[in-house]
């Protein structure tokens, strides 16, 4: 077996965060891989949810847009998009939800919005889609993106979706009751959030990754847990099924989703 | 005794026709379908017949839009997400924001559960949508019109956006019977809201048909009173797709990166596949998957 690529290694620690009883609402590219990854190894009750309004798909290749039909004809049900963030996440039906983004800061803040001014941008980025609320309406949210100090920045020019905001209990002074992010899957290595402080900290090595190379991916200088643990090397079957999903996905849809 | 009312039911009428009639240059405009049914066609129409300063007005801007915007059709962008999905970056639209080509845009930006209660808002005949939304974001310090309301019940604090009730809606969907109803099944998205909480709509169908026939009893119909003009448009939502008919073209998503990126390629690219086609050009992307 060909050692796991960095990208893959970040997949299938994301994916290994999932349960089988999670009700877990998936982001478009990296989350949908790795939710489809536990669905297809140790979580194979999970529900997963896209903001196409597909309930419980069970797609064979990787959706390359949320609402591609593949996730319509597998899915248990499919309802409108006004009750699918109304009643479904809203509503408080949702354990998990799994995001991405552009730009992370050290409260796990998210920014998917603009690099620099808003009116004036350097780079204008998609926006929120369904990502603000999903960030304060699912139990928990995780979080996967490669490291980089151009991702992961000491400020963030604009926040789409609140992590843990200024820090601290800043969530539930805004009578939000949800978690928010408890945990952080990258290609170098896995944090969470201080219990109090509620900052990020290194919680996990990749194999034979160090922890200059994680500051070096990082804007701001990192906390570190006192015991950090290596993650586990992704198991045969792990990369077996999550390589097997990429071919069929390439060709399906010309791309590795 | 009641005077006699007269129904108005939808006009089943060439594409052509329907957006001359319907879609005037300053309107606001929604063509929904969230991935699925998306109505190509008919913004390719809008295209053609020159109509321009529109505020438009849908969730995932899409390559739709981002065709709009870059033909200079587009005064103002009402959307929630603009990325191609799973692709990248809008280029006619990032153009149109970073750096005013073809002209400057204004945007009003919100979430998608701000855009898909104001549908429902609008559909429903009220002037705003209340819901849980926007906590700890910039959003509504760059959006004056993400606003909040104090529940009389329990004090908590809730955001409020304004109801949309565009000029005109513009769908794409499955069938037409011959009394104008409109059948969609598989995702489902806005549209029905946006038809309903639109002045006047068209919609675009794969196929028209004498009787719909035996159909689960919860297919989503939109009454043909609710609508105001019909066309027939086989493969009208391509590359998106047509459940049961054909496809997304995921492909062509791909492409489109490249064509849109540079504004002399995708000018080119649009004077051949648009200004110089015909709603009929369309046909050959239909039921073929």
């Amino acid at each position: 077996m060909i050692p796991a690529t960095p990208t893959e290694m970040m997949t299938v620690a994301a994916a290994r965060a999932l349960q089988s009883t999670d009700v877990c609402f998936v982001g478009i590219g990296a989350p949908s891989a790795a939710c489809n990854l536990a669905r297809l190894t140790h979580a194979p009750g999970i529900t997963l949810i896209y903001e196409s309004g597909t309930i419980g798909t069970e797609p064979d290749v990787l959706p390359l847009s949320i609402g591609d039909g593949e996730l319509c004809d597998t899915a248990l049900t499919t309802v409108a998009v006004p009750e699918m963030f109304r009643y479904w996440l809203q509503g408080g039906r949702i354990t998990v939800g799994f995001l991405g983004g552009a730009q992370i800061d050290k409260f796990a803040n998210l920014n998917t919005t603009v690099v620099g001014d808003y009116a004036k941008p350097k780079v204008r980025l998609p926006g929120g889609g369904g990502a603000p609320e999903i960030a304060t309406h699912c139990g928990e949210v995780f979080i996967t993106m490669a490291m980089g100090n151009r991702a992961f920045v000491s400020k963030l020019p604009f926040i789409t979706s609140m992590g843990h905001g200024e820090g601290g209990d800043h969530r539930l002074r805004l009578g939000v009751k949800t978690k928010g992010p408890t945990r952080v899957m990258t290609d170098l290595c896995i944090l969470e959030p201080d219990p109090v402080s509620r900052e990020l900290m290194v919680t996990s090595l990749h194999p034979g990754v160090t922890r200059e190379q994680v500051q070096e991916g990082c804007g701001w200088p990192l906390q570190w847990a006192v015991d950090v643990a290596t993650t586990p090397v992704p198991a045969d079957e792990e990369l077996t099924v999550l390589r097997d999903m990429h071919a069929r996905t390439k060709k399906a849809h010309g791309v590795a989703g | 005794m009641r005077p006699i009312r007269e129904l108005p039911v939808a006009t089943l009428m060439s594409l052509k026709d329907a957006v001359a009639a319907h879609v005037r240059s300053g309107d606001s405009v929604a063509m929904e379908g969230f991935t699925h049914l998306i109505p190509f066609a008919a913004s390719h129409e809008i295209i053609r017949q020159g109509i321009k300063d529109l505020t438009l007005i849908r969730m995932t801007p899409d390559l739709i839009y981002d065709q709009l915007i870059g033909m200079g059709a587009a005064r103002k962008l009402i959307f929630s997400w603009g990325g191609n999905p799973g692709v990248g970056s809008l280029h006619r639209l990032r153009d149109a924001v970073e750096a005013g080509w073809p002209g400057p845009l204004e945007l009003e930006e919100h979430s998608h559960a701000a855009m898909a209660n104001a549908y429902e808002a609008g559909a429903a005949n009220l002037p705003f949508a209340v819901f849980r939304g926007y906590v700890g974001t910039d959003l509504p310090k760059v959006n004056a019109t993400i606003k909040s309301v104090t529940c009389p019940y329990t004090g908590e604090q809730l955001a409020t956006v304004p109801a949309i009730r565009p000029d005109v809606s513009i769908i794409h969907a499955l069938k037409a019977d011959r009394r104008g109803n409109v059948l969609l099944e598989g995702i489902l998205g806005v549209q029905k809201e946006a038809v309903l909480a639109a002045r006047k709509s068209i919609v675009t169908v794969e196929e028209t048909v004498d009787d719909f026939g035996p159909r689960n009893a919860n297919t989503v119909i939109l009454p043909g009173w609710t609508v105001t003009a019909i066309a027939a448009v086989p493969g009208g939502a391509f590359p998106s797709y047509a459940h049961g008919y054909y496809k997304r073209n995921n492909a062509f998503y791909i492409t489109w990166d490249k064509i849109a990126r540079d504004r002399e390629t995708f000018q080119a690219w649009m004077t051949e596949h648009v200004l110089n086609k015909r709603p009929e050009d369309y046909a050959q992307h239909g039921r073929a998957a």
